[in-house]
């Protein structure tokens, strides 16, 4: 209460004048039971204190302020203490901890200043402070002196002696740490806790320094403060160093060396500790120390060449990469080395080189994620989801049974958040023990971007996957354990294989065609001396140029020689000597190969290879497309690497479609030939000829085509016309055979001759035998037809020769050497222009003698006006009715009939009402038609009857009554 | 005024953080973690049932000898951290709410900038510049 007293004297100064005030309000603030505002205010009063006593400039010698506040707040906890109970004071550490740390940390720098703190003790200067301060203290107040624990005797106790000093220290800041954890505040305990591995470092026992660093570190690194983890990085350092503890000593520096917070010199420091570190270390040989390799040098890209990482055996990969280095000073590295796993994989056969370069990104470049930095951990967000799609098909019938996503970095998604702040644990970077290495020998790696090169030779086929990086400076290996996105490279080994192709779309038999040979060597190299032997097919020949040349291309399609080709032909067997080619090579080369028609074989073969066309007698029907013949050759190949040969098909096509017609005029005969190119290529054709094969000497074939070439167009048509002619009395059947010679249009001259072109034919009874010939005239008294009134139709025909061979059969009869035949006609006029009034057939005997006339007279009503042609007048052979037996022995003719004119069983419909109009001879034909035998009708070839009259038209006016005029275009 | 000002993350890892004496960096960086543990205390402490009426202004975290520490959080739990000279009486509460209230309103505009990721580190120059209006005032 003297300070009240100098109060009232005005005698009090400024502190004495607060610590009045705050003793007043303490008490009073006890007194209603706020113990804890009591430590608020007391912390907020010193605050406040040391500040204004700092502004109005007071002197004090050093540490006296220092002893004042620890004291004050010493006391104030004391009060505190004193008047609650244990629990109230653990409940409420959260007021009373400010206190606390305030008095540790004015207790430590009491011990800085008054050299307690230091390994030797405090010097004179050193003690003669801490005497100046124990004598500002004066004497303990009474109240507390019998006390055995004053704050007072506490200070006394701290600043007498260095033991003291640490055992008062120790307690106070052990207090203090965990009165922080107890009540959660983790940082300010960690940080109190630095405080004391300073002091410790101070007193020379790094161990337990390093313990409270590597704490603290923890909590900063897990939270990402780059300043504080440099720093506490930077003692922690000093700890290991003093400890020995080289492998993480080793760490913390080369961390330290690429903290870009810490100066360059500092820097440089720490890179130099690693690098004498390891050019001392040779004395124990096979000692390593392995240390993480992020903090050393990043990976950041990788380069394959060739890009798409796919090389085949025995061929040479380099794998570039581009190492960051942190280090401030060039490093020189030993050995670079990655360690790369090697794994079959079971479909390996599959993995050509197509299939692989189908599968791999295009430019060969992996750029490797920014690698998480030493700091701030937490910062880096987790790792960028990778998402791939998944099918999974039944293997049966390739149908997809599952479909889903797979995350395929879900080990870095989801592992323990603790286990990543742990970077400075020596965590146990394994080396991996792998058969296949790259290796790099000696290099330097200047700070920043560095490329290193590995070269390797393939040697056995699969997938080498990237493991890890390691780079060894002397003893000490920095690794990448794990190298991240998955980096591989594949090795294949290749059979050798041959491709026969042609160059153009399709092949054209008949003249020469490229054929493009392609051998991919695989594993095999063609020695000098290694040839392919063709066995040749017949009808196909390799035509051997003066010079063929072949071109060498490396695996990725690079020309890498070109050299000539040696091509043997002897008999069967064409032999051509590859060019020496190292494995995995392409050789290419264009040989001329030719589809020869074959031997004239026995006809009647429309199947057969060559360029022969044969057909049957009368004009078939055309096939609707007009595609080309085509042939197959097959040639077998003996490779020099197999024992077995290859065969190669080949499809010749050939360019042209012929067809062949019979053309009357009277009794002259006209042979017409079409030729129809439907290739795309234009040709010469030239020396067409027509021989007959039946040779019957006294048949002529008189050409009347003019020009002895002609082109023929892609596409287009060329017709070929012969006159028959014959001195007696003609054949039956004619057998042709059609011959051209053909060569492209565009080459001027062939070095081959080439075969010509053929088609065989014949062509049956196509002497003309009847003549039809029909006329229409007016009725009586008018000068033109006219629609509506009846016309008269004289149909006349006429023999033109006597009995010849063709006309033997059922229809003739003979008596007294007298022959007649029975014809029918038929009027139909199918496009109604006529109406045929009465009979439009009839049944009529005919002598078999030349010139015998028969003449058929009709009504016919024209229809319409204009010029009308003529209503079709037709003639069938009349086949009577026979006798069972006969009809048995017909049985062919049945069948002929019945399959002979498909359009005239149609005639026979449409005209059936008309036939049956007849009623006499053909009552019973429709009912009975396949019961009893009945007389038949038999179509006559096209050459035997000619109408003379086709093609002709009548004048038709239209009738005065007619109001309606009716065009009708067709 | 102010002699240091931090953001930090709601992970706690510092977004930006910059002191006037910047010999001191060091010793401001430590002050600011250790403060964040009185953050932590007064969210829980307030708790989530007024969230949305929430004070965002935290108020002294804690006083030392030289500094007091203020603190602010916003709504995405991103914190604020504003260290004063203790020196420097004159500054009242209320303005230390208003450098609060500009601080949040230009980390706003940062987080509007479609060029930034939220969790990088802020390195906008606006920010910076309003930073330093703040700080400037003190001399």
């Amino acid at each position: 209460m003297e300070k009240r007293e100098l109060i009232q004297r005005q005698e009090a100064t400024l502190l004495d004048l607060r610590s009045y005030l705050f003793s007043r309000q303490c008490t009073l603030l006890l007194f209603l039971q706020r113990p804890w505002e009591v430590a608020q205010r007391a912390l907020e009063l010193l605050h406040s204190c040391v500040q204004e006593l700092k502004l109005l400039e007071v002197s004090v010698p050093p540490g006296a302020l220092d002893c004042w506040v620890f004291l004050s707040c010493l006391e104030v906890l004391q009060r505190i203490e004193g008047c609650c109970d244990r629990a109230q004071i653990d409940s409420n550490i959260a007021h009373t901890v400010g206190l606390w740390s305030y008095a540790t940390e004015k207790l430590k720098s009491l011990g800085y200043l008054c050299g307690l703190v230091s390994e030797k003790g405090p010097n004179s200067e050193d003690l003669n402070r801490t005497v100046d301060l124990l004598a500002g203290l004066g004497a303990e107040r009474p109240e507390t002196a019998n006390t055995a624990q004053s704050p007072y005797k506490k200070l006394r106790e701290a600043l007498s002696s260095v033991e003291a000093f640490e055992k008062h220290y120790l307690d106070l800041s052990h207090a203090t740490i965990e009165m922080y954890t107890s009540i959660g505040r983790i940082r300010s305990a960690k940080f109190v806790g630095k405080d004391l591995a300073e002091f410790y470092v101070r007193k020379k026992s790094p161990q337990k320094a390093e313990l409270y660093l590597q704490g603290a570190l923890k909590n900063y690194l897990a939270e990402g403060w780059a300043l504080p983890i440099t720093h506490t990085r930077k003692q922690l350092a000093e700890c290991q160093k003093h400890l020995g503890q080289i492998e993480n000593y080793l760490q913390t520096s080369s961390l330290l060396a690429s903290d870009c917070h810490l100066t360059d010199e500092e820097r440089k420091y720490f890179c130099q500790e690693i690098l004498n570190f390891a050019s001392q270390q040779t004395d124990s040989p096979g000692r390593k120390i392995v240390l993480p390799m992020h903090s050393f040098a990043q990976l950041k890209s990788l380069h394959f060449d060739p890009s798409n990482a796919v090389v085949h055996v025995g061929g040479v990969l380099s794998v570039e990469i581009t190492l960051w280095s942190q280090m401030p000073v060039p490093v020189h590295v030993e050995q670079i080395a990655a360690n790369v796993h090697f794994s079959i994989e079971k479909n390996n056969y599959r993995k050509t080189a197509e299939w692989l370069t189908k599968h791999k990104t295009a430019n060969g470049i992996i750029t490797f994620p920014h690698e998480p930095a030493p700091f701030p951990v937490s910062q880096n967000s987790l790792p960028a989801l990778e998402l791939y799609e998944m099918f999974e098909r039944s293997p049966s019938d390739n149908s997809l049974s599952t479909t889903g996503i797979i995350c395929k970095n879900v080990h870095m998604l989801l592992r323990r958040q603790e286990s990543s702040s742990a970077l400075e644990v020596p965590s146990g970077v394994a080396l991996e023990d792998g058969a296949h290495l790259l290796k790099c020998s000696s290099v330097t790696l200047e700070p920043g971007a560095n490329k290193v090169l590995f070269r390797t030779q393939a040697k056995e086929p699969g997938t080498y996957t990237l493991r890890q990086l390691c780079a060894s400076v002397g003893p000490v290996w920095f690794v990448l354990p794990h190298v991240y996105p998955i980096v591989q490279y594949d090795v294949y080994s290749q059979e050798p294989q041959l491709h026969v192709e042609p160059i153009t779309d399709s092949l054209l038999a008949g003249i020469p065609q490229k054929v493009k040979f392609t051998v991919t060597t695989g594993h095999y190299t063609i020695k000098n001396g290694d040839s392919l032997q063709l066995s040749n097919a017949e009808a196909m020949v390799i035509l051997c140029r003066t010079e063929n040349r072949a071109v060498i291309y490396s695996n990725t399609r690079e020309k890498s020689s070109d050299v000539s080709l040696r091509v043997q032909s002897s008999g069967k067997v064409t032999s051509i000597s590859l060019p020496a080619a190292p494995a995995y090579h392409l050789i290419e080369f264009e040989l001329d190969v030719l589809s020869l028609p074959s031997a004239p074989a026995a006809r009647g073969g429309s199947n057969q290879p060559g360029l022969k066309e044969s057909q049957k007698t009368c004009p078939e029907k055309q096939a609707a497309g007009h595609c080309m013949v085509t042939t197959d050759h097959k040639v077998s190949i003996d490779c020099p690497w197999s024992i077995y040969s290859t065969v190669i098909a080949l499809t010749f096509s050939v360019p042209f479609q012929t067809t062949h017609s019979l053309l009357s005029a009277g009794t002259r005969k006209y042979v017409q030939i079409c030729v129809q190119n439907l290739s795309e290529l234009d040709f010469r054709l030239s020396d067409s000829s027509l021989v007959d094969i039946g040779g019957s000497t006294d048949l002529q074939l008189v050409p009347l085509n003019t020009q002895s070439q002609e082109r023929v167009h892609s596409r287009q048509s060329v017709f070929f016309v012969w006159e028959l002619k014959w001195t007696r009395e003609p054949p039956p059947a004619l057998h042709c055979c059609f011959s051209v010679g053909f060569s492209p249009a565009s080459e001027e001259r062939l070095s081959v001759s080439l075969q010509p072109y053929t088609y065989e034919f014949q062509v049956e009874n196509f002497f003309t035998l009847y003549n039809v010939k029909a006329e229409i005239f007016p009725p009586l008294g008018m000068e033109y037809c006219k629609t509506g009134s009846l016309c008269s139709l004289e149909v006349s025909i006429t023999r033109l020769s006597d009995l010849l061979e063709v006309d033997k059969d059922e229809a003739l009869t003979e008596s007294d050497e007298y022959f007649t035949t029975k014809l029918m006609y038929e009027v139909v006029d199918n496009s109604s222009n006529w109406a045929v009034c009465g009979k439009s057939s009839g049944v009529l005997s005919m002598p078999v003698a030349a010139q015998a006339t028969h003449r058929v007279h009709m009504e016919v009503m024209p229809l319409f006006a204009g010029h009308l042609p003529f209503p079709d007048v037709r003639l069938f052979k009349y086949l009577p009715h026979h006798s069972a037996h006969s009809s048995q022995l017909d049985a062919d003719s049945w069948i002929e009939n019945d399959s002979l004119s498909v359009d005239k069983h149609v005639d026979d419909g449409v005209d059936s009402s008309s036939i049956k109009s007849r009623g006499s001879v053909h009552s019973a034909a429709s009912t009975e038609h396949r019961g009893l035998p009945m007389p038949r009708l038999q179509a006559f070839p096209p050459g035997q009857v000619f109408n003379s009259s086709a093609g002709m038209q009548v004048f038709v006016i239209p009738s005065k009554e007619d109001h309606v005029l009716e065009v009708s275009v067709t | 005024m102010a002699v240091c000002v931090a953001v930090i993350a709601k992970e706690n890892y510092p977004l930006y953080i910059r002191s006037v004496p910047t010999e001191n960096e060091l010793k401001f960086h430590y002050m600011v973690h250790t403060s964040l543990d009185v953050v932590d205390e007064k969210i829980s402490a307030l708790g989530k049932a007024l969230v949305d009426q929430r004070e965002l202004y935290l108020g002294l975290l804690y006083p030392t000898e030289d500094h007091k520490v203020y603190g602010y959080v916003t709504n995405s739990k991103v914190k604020f951290v504003m260290v004063v000279d203790a020196s420097n009486t004159a500054l009242r509460d209320n303005e230390i709410r208003s450098m609060f209230r500009k601080l949040h309103n230009s980390y706003t505009d940062v987080m509007c900038n479609p060029f930034y990721n939220p969790g990088d580190r802020i390195q906008s120059r606006a920010f910076d510049s309003m930073v330093t209006s703040m700080m400037i005032q003190v001399c």
